[in-house]
Parts: C-alpha cells; sequence; structure tokens
C-alpha cells in the first residue's frame, strides 16, 4: 500500500524559516512596446527646443517643426507625390523583377545540386559588387531612362532574394522531406507544400532586407541621373542648401521604409502565423 | 505481404554501418530491433522503407499489398516529421492529397484516422499547441490513414516522457490487435520491444550484424496481464544480456568520436 498524505505544512515549532532568495532577475527577452516611441518623442522634443531657443543654426540642423512645415508645403503643392510616384514606380519594378529572378534562381540552387554549383559561385563572385557602381554601364547598354535605375535596383535585390531563397531552402529539416518522400509524394508537390513554406520564414527575411537595398539604390540611382524622386528632391535640395526641405526628403524616405516594414509585419503574420 | 530484407550490407564513405543482415516480416508481425547506439537500426529501417539504396543485399517485398492500402510500407518517425504550418487534419490528410480518392472518400479516411487516435477534437490544432505524446499520435493517424500493410516505427516513442509512453504504447498494442498490420520496430528501449514484438532482431555494434532473433512466447494480449510482469522481465533480462557488453563499447565509442 502507498503511504499517502494530502498536503504538509511547515513546522512552526522548530527554527524560524526564511525566504530562498530571488536571483532570477534581468537577462529577458521583451520590453515595453511604447519605449522606443517615448525615447523617439524625447528626443524630437530635445530637437525641437534646440531649434527653437536658437542653440542651433536652422541651416545645419533644421528643427522638426520646420521640417514638419517644408513636407506640409510639398503635399500642398503636389511635388510629394510627383516624386515619390516615380520612387515607388521604380522601386516596384525593381523589386519585383528582382525578387522574381531572385526566387526562381534561388529555388534552382537550393533543389539542384548542378545549379548549386554555378550559381553559388557566381553568387559569391557578384555579390559583393556595389551594384550603383554598374549603374554608368548599365546606361550604356539600356540607354539614358527608367530602365537602367530599374535594372540597378532589380540586381541589387535579386543577389540578396537568391541568397535568402536558397538558405531558406537548405533550412528545411530534410525529415520533412524525408516523409513526404515515404509517402510517394510527388516532387512537385513536396516543393509547394514542403519546401515553399519551410522556406518562407527565410524568404521574408529576405524580402525585408531587399525592401531596404531598393530604397538605397533608388534614391542613389535618383542622385546621380533623373528629374523626378525623392533621391533627386533631395540632391536638389542639398544644392540649393535648403536643409528643412532635404530633411523633409530623409523623414519621407524614412517613413516609406517604415510602411515598407509594417507591410512585411502583416505579410508574415498572415504566412508564418503557426510559428 | 511479406516484408524481407535480404542480404542488407551498407555502408556509409569509408564506415560500415550494416553486415549481412537478413530477415522477414509475415504478414500481420511485428518485428522488433533492438542492438547498441550505432549499430545501424535506423539505417536498417530506411533502407526496408525505400529511403535509402543499400551497398549491398536489397529490401523486397513477397505478396500483395492489402486491398485498399494507398501505401504498404509507412514510416511513423521519432520526431513526428508534421509540417508544422498544417494542422492535424491537414497533416493527416496530407499522404491523401495525390491519392485517387473522392473527396468524400477521402474525408471518411481522415475522421476515422482521427477517431482511431482520439484526435478528433483536435482537428483544427497545429502541431506547436499539441504535447510530445498528441504529435506523435498525429504521426501515427497519418500514418493510418494510407492504410498500411507495415508500420515502419523508428523509435516512436524515444522522444516523449515515461508516462506518455506507457499510453501510447497501450495505443500500439490496440491497433496492432486485430492483426491487419504487421510493424518493424526500432528501438532502444527492450521493454517496448518485449511488450510489442512477436520476435526481436538483436543487432551487434557496428557493422550491425544479426547475432540473434528471439521469439516473444506470449501473445501481446497475454503480455498485458499481471501474469505476464514477471516472465516478461525474465525475458527483457535476457535481450539486456545479448546487448549489454556491446552497448557499453559502443557508448564508449561514441563518447571518443
Amino acid at each position: 500500500m502507498l503511504d499517502r498524505a494530502p498536503q504538509e505544512t511547515k513546522d512552526q515549532s522548530v527554527e524560524a524559516t526564511r525566504p530562498v532568495a530571488f536571483r532570477g532577475a534581468g537577462f529577458t527577452s521583451g520590453g515595453s512596446r511604447h519605449a522606443g516611441w517615448i525615447a523617439l518623442a524625447l528626443v524630437i522634443a530635445v530637437w525641437q527646443l534646440a531649434g527653437s531657443s536658437g542653440w542651433v543654426n536652422p541651416l545645419f540642423l533644421p528643427a522638426p517643426s520646420a521640417i514638419a512645415i517644408a513636407i506640409y508645403k510639398l503635399a500642398m503643392s503636389g511635388a510629394l507625390w510627383l516624386h515619390l510616384s516615380w520612387s515607388i514606380m521604380r522601386i516596384g519594378t525593381g523589386w519585383i523583377i528582382g525578387t522574381a529572378a531572385g526566387v526562381i534562381v534561388g529555388f534552382a540552387i537550393g533543389l539542384s545540386t548542378m545549379a548549386r554549383g554555378v550559381g553559388i559561385t557566381f553568387i559569391s563572385a557578384l555579390f559583393p559588387i556595389p551594384k550603383i557602381a554598374l549603374l554608368p554601364l548599365l546606361i550604356l547598354w539600356l540607354g539614358i531612362g527608367e530602365e537602367p535605375k530599374i535594372a540597378t535596383i532589380a540586381l541589387g535585390v535579386f543577389f540578396s532574394t537568391a541568397i535568402s531563397v536558397y538558405s531558406g531552402v537548405d533550412a528545411v529539416p530534410r525529415n520533412l522531406i524525408r516523409m513526404a518522400q515515404s509517402f510517394n509524394v510527388p516532387f512537385h508537390a513536396i516543393v509547394r507544400r514542403v519546401i515553399w513554406p519551410g522556406a518562407l520564414p527565410s524568404i521574408l527575411a529576405g524580402f525585408r532586407i531587399t525592401s531596404s537595398v531598393a530604397l538605397l539604390l533608388v534614391v542613389s540611382a535618383e542622385m546621380i541621373g533623373a528629374q523626378y524622386g525623392i533621391g533627386a528632391f533631395v540632391l536638389q535640395a542639398g544644392n540649393l542648401m535648403q536643409t528643412d526641405q532635404l530633411l523633409a526628403g530623409v523623414v519621407i524616405l524614412s517613413l516609406f521604409g517604415l510602411v515598407v516594414g509594417k507591410l512585411i509585419n502583416l505579410l508574415e503574420v498572415r504566412l508564418l502565423h503557426w510559428r | 505481404m511479406d516484408l524481407i530484407a535480404d542480404h542488407i550490407s551498407h555502408r556509409f564513405g569509408a564506415l560500415d554501418v550494416l553486415d549481412d543482415v537478413s530477415f522477414q516480416v509475415s504478414s500481420g508481425e511485428v518485428v522488433a530491433i533492438v542492438g547498441p547506439s550505432g549499430c545501424g537500426k535506423s539505417t536498417l529501417l530506411s533502407i526496408l522503407g525505400g529511403l535509402l539504396r543499400p551497398s549491398a543485399g536489397a529490401a523486397e517485398l513477397r505478396g500483395a499489398p492489402p486491398a485498399g492500402s494507398l501505401n504498404p510500407l509507412t514510416f511513423v518517425f521519432q520526431d513526428f516529421a508534421l509540417l508544422p504550418w498544417n494542422t492535424v487534419e491537414e497533416n493527416v490528410a496530407f499522404p491523401l492529397l495525390h491519392a485517387a480518392l473522392s473527396a468524400g472518400e477521402r474525408r471518411a479516411v481522415i475522421d476515422d484516422a482521427l477517431r482511431r487516435t482520439g484526435l478528433t477534437d483536435f482537428r483544427a490544432a497545429y502541431p506547436k499547441q499539441l504535447s510530445g505524446g498528441m504529435r506523435q499520435r498525429v504521426g501515427i493517424a497519418r500514418a493510418l490513414a494510407v492504410r498500411p500493410a507495415i508500420l515502419l516505427m523508428d523509435e516512436p516513442l524515444s522522444a516523449l516522457d515515461s508516462q506518455t509512453r506507457e499510453l501510447l504504447m497501450e495505443d500500439f498494442v490496440g491497433l496492432l490487435a486485430d492483426g491487419a498490420m504487421g510493424a518493424v520496430y526500432v528501438t532502444h528501449n527492450l521493454e517496448e520491444a518485449v511488450r510489442l514484438a512477436d520476435r526481436v532482431v538483436v543487432l551487434s555494434r557496428r557493422p550491425g550484424r544479426i547475432r540473434e532473433i528471439v521469439t516473444i512466447p506470449m501473445t501481446r494480449a497475454e503480455r498485458g496481464t499481471a501474469d505476464a510482469r514477471a516472465p516478461m522481465a525474465v525475458l527483457q533480462g535476457e535481450l539486456w544480456s545479448l546487448i549489454r557488453k556491446e552497448a557499453i563499447d559502443a557508448e564508449r565509442e561514441v563518447q571518443h568520436a
């Protein structure tokens, strides 16, 4: 028979007890959701104070209110939408072309040993080249127009995408592929139902990087040769020493990056809800 | 349908893993494979299931699979191998997606597999929401859905805690009770081998050779009774005595590797 008891309470008749000291504080991940926004608001407040009180020359660093006014005027005049729409067109087209090519090549490298042998060598050799350095060559090849700018963005996006896709394919647990094979699931179905969803976290992480790369490259390309676009606008403002306009352009770029980041977050929530 | 290991040998590069292994799993029979760590048990199972080509010898089938079997040799994996982005129901449906079944038939097969494994109420859950035992039940339901002739079970309980292991072992006994399915059951655990198998193939340390094939002299139903505990403990002891020295040597070998 088992010797059973419902509960044991401490014996008060003997020596007094003391609590065990808590030693598990700190070293935990996570934090306040609002801390970042509060810090940003503080920085802007200090910046505004420095501008309004004349501590900083507004030519060197315009106050946030001056930047906000510049953005408002740009929006009202229609110039903001003109520049933004050109930049979005270039980013969108370049990103789609680069992503499509990168996904195809990345999957080919991930799935075929022959494509891996050839592809990785080329990617390793070409990936480190600053793509903006190729713009003059691309202008020579594709003419003066939108094509070389779009091609520069597509090139920059392509390499990062291809790398993130084949890394994602490599990261799909082999046991899942073996499982599918053990049920005689056809190759195309293994790619669609096992490898694609398994590689998706890495592919979406790649999208996050390539959206920044595209933003970086569109500004550089527009600074080199464009009449319209946020990059061209920032360059013109800089040349005319209109630093409030210049920083307005920078803020718009930052907001654009933020919006794209949020869109990718939404995509992750929707597609990677199983994680 | 019988599954035959015919003089199977295998090597990975310069490493001999299996050496001339031959045995047969008859229809409805459960054969356990035990042996020291690294003796090639899982490799042997992969060869038997057609996931690995042996260096010599062959895995062969004799006789027709049972009517309606969609995948006569079906694996149950140690790590469950569930698709984390699919629900329980979708995981069970996964091997049926390309089978020649009508939507109604597919639904009936899935419902039956979920019912037999007690997963009906969990069909919409994702693997991350389930305990280890429930995940393995999904793996078993998925295997049952294709109506296998022989289950190839690669240490299916080794990733689970002892209480869950006990519960799932009872489930296995129930599933194998009618003799409709055979199984090759790879395990480290001699208690599982003695509880479930009709015969136990004992492999030597690497390269794995058959040391002995031990027949368990009781029906599975008898082994569930209190009277069977003592003779089963004796059988376990005998199996352990066959493996013990080599298990110690294999463990030292692994530690030095």
